[in-house]
């Protein structure tokens, strides 16, 4: 039976913070490390992060870049909306498409769009976005209550678990029900600090209880190789500084008032 | 010959025809011809407000819209917006230009007070006062930009709204102008947002208006995206009931109902207008695309 488990979204091929959150998890015990989807995007070798998962047991929830990948599709469905953002995501996806395995695509075209289990009496739902929709954005500050319960409604769930935005958060919902972004692992939080992070969901005498693990890896090391893959700037600093420098445009105004750009 | 109809995929976006057709300014391209004397739809009271935020949270509604007209002609739209923000996010479109000291201060702490976001969404046509009042009227870009700044100083990053009026090769030049001018305003980060235009109400003078062609036809919908159409996502309340979208509150088979549950039915695109939310896609909402490429 499962009661403790680890979660995480986002790898965007960083193969080296994987590795130690991985670590992080197993020195923890989980019985289970669930991936939240979106392995590719940003960062370099993203066939680097295939033997990971598959020698770990990690389950993983497809996300919209595997997806895009997997279907040969032109574009990573992130969901930007503003130019220079598209402009990016661009240079992203193109590389990240042409670096993947034709043996990692297939892999991810069967990924499933959710997974389901229960953790003692609560309903478990894992997606990428929302369990409505594989890439759409639910932030803390344009997220009301009221939706996340209906969701929950909807969809028979008493805890949804999700990714995509970039940034974690959780909220208690009425009736013992929860909403839960589990964060990235991929890149920083656009809050000046280097470390990546997971979130760890658990069972504690029947009640629910979940902690955000921040994780140290070798940013400097991965820069390096993003560099040498000729990978924007932008990325890179992002990685080296904590601060993202694109895909802005789509932050609401208190998560875009929290960075530095 | 009978239009597509599109279904209401889910209620996500509230929209409030808060201040009705009553603007402070008279623009050359307002799709609802809005000024100080037009009263086709009046003022919205915070006891109709409440009533229509109180409908939406079983339908689990995800954002709130404010417009007009000019939100900051009611007299009551901070205490609309705090009760707003008190089930979810708010966003108001407003010209900036009555937003004064005492306003923007209760702004910041309607806004601290919240977990959800408020955003300031400032139209403005035009980086130098030229460009812009020749659009928004003489002494309207000084103005709007006094309430920018007064925005900025209280710790918002207003999305400066811009709806397109000149040609695709000065899209750069009219970006960096835009850039500059703000950040010569003390505003270090600029969101901007580019709207195309609507060729009815005024702009339809201004402009030739749509071409007989430019309808929305089933062919247009294969393969579409029907979920950024406007009317799959989001309904209006105004002071005379609910209707399809903010664009075609004049058009009188848009209004679809009372309440919002009454509004929910399937709505068919026959105007013109239709067509360029089709083309660009869910051009009213925060984040909208720029273009249906994009």
């Amino acid at each position: 039976m499962l009661r403790k488990i680890a979660l995480l979204g986002g790898v965007y091929s960083n193969y080296l913070s994987l590795k130690e959150v991985i670590k992080d998890a197993n020195k923890r015990k989980v019985d289970a490390i669930y991936c939240l989807g979106d392995l590719g995007a940003f960062g370099p070798h993203p066939d680097k992060v295939f033997p990971l998962l598959l020698q770990n047991n990690i389950h993983v929830v497809q996300g919209n870049y595997d997806n895009s990948i997997a279907n040969d599709k032109d574009d990573c469905q992130c969901g930007y909306t503003d130019p220079r953002d598209n402009y990016f995501a661009r240079l992203s996806y193109d590389y990240t498409y042409k670096n993947t395995s034709d043996e990692f695509k297939k892999w991810m075209k069967n990924l499933p769009a959710e997974i389901r289990f229960e953790l003692g009496d609560y309903k478990v739902l894992l997606c990428h976005g929302s369990p409505r929709q594989m890439n759409e954005f639910l932030w803390e500050t344009t997220t009301p209550t009221h939706f996340l319960e209906k969701l929950c409604g909807d969809f028979n769930a008493d805890i949804i678990c999700a990714a995509h935005t970039g940034i974690h958060w959780n909220r208690k919902l009425g009736g013992e029900k929860y909403f839960i972004n589990v964060g990235v692992i991929g890149r920083p939080e656009n809050d000046g600090n280097t470390f990546v992070g997971y979130t760890l969901l658990e069972l504690r005498e029947g009640k629910i209880s979940t902690e955000y693990i921040p994780v140290e890896y070798d940013y400097k090391t991965l820069a390096e190789e993003m560099r040498k893959e000729k990978l924007p700037e932008e990325f890179i600093e992002t990685i080296l500084t904590g601060w993202w420098a694109t895909c802005l445009e789509i932050l609401p105004g208190k998560e875009r008032a929290k960075g530095k750009y | 010959m009978k239009h597509p109809e599109i279904y209401l995929d889910a209620l996500d976006n509230l929209w409030f025809q808060v201040s009705g057709t009553l603007c402070n300014i008279v623009c050359e391209h307002c799709f609802i011809s809005c000024s100080p004397v037009n009263h086709s739809f009046e003022f919205m009271s915070i006891a109709q407000v409440s009533a229509y935020l109180e409908e939406s949270v079983k339908l689990g509604v995800k954002e709130y819209y404010f417009t007009g007209g000019e939100p900051f002609m009611n007299k009551e739209i901070l205490d609309i917006l705090e009760r707003t923000l008190s089930i979810g996010p708010a966003t108001v479109l407003t010209n900036s230009m009555l937003i004064r000291p005492h306003h923007a201060k209760r702004l910041k702490e309607i806004s601290d007070s919240s977990i959800y976001s408020l955003e300031m969404r400032v139209s403005i046509d035009g980086y130098t006062e030229e460009m812009n009042d020749v659009i928004r009227g003489k002494g309207v870009f000084k103005k709007a930009m006094t309430g920018v700044k007064l925005l900025v100083d209280n710790g918002f990053l207003p999305i400066i709204t811009i709806t397109k009026t000149w040609q695709d090769k000065d899209d750069d030049k009219v970006l960096t102008g835009f850039m500059d001018t703000l950040k010569s305003y003390g505003y270090a980060r600029p969101r901007l947002k580019i709207l195309p235009s609507l060729k009815i109400g005024k702009e339809a003078v201004r402009t030739k208006g749509y071409d007989e062609y430019e309808f929305v036809t089933h062919e247009m919908l294969e393969d579409y995206e029907i979920r950024n159409l406007i009317c799959a996502n989001s309904r209006i309340a105004t002071s005379k009931g609910v209707y399809v979208c903010p664009i075609l509150i004049d058009s009188p088979d848009a209004k679809l109902g009372e309440s919002l549950e009454e509004s929910m039915t399937p709505y068919e695109l026959k105007h013109q207008a239709c067509y360029t939310c089709y083309l660009f896609g869910a051009i009213c909402s925060n984040f909208s695309s720029t273009s249906h490429d994009a």
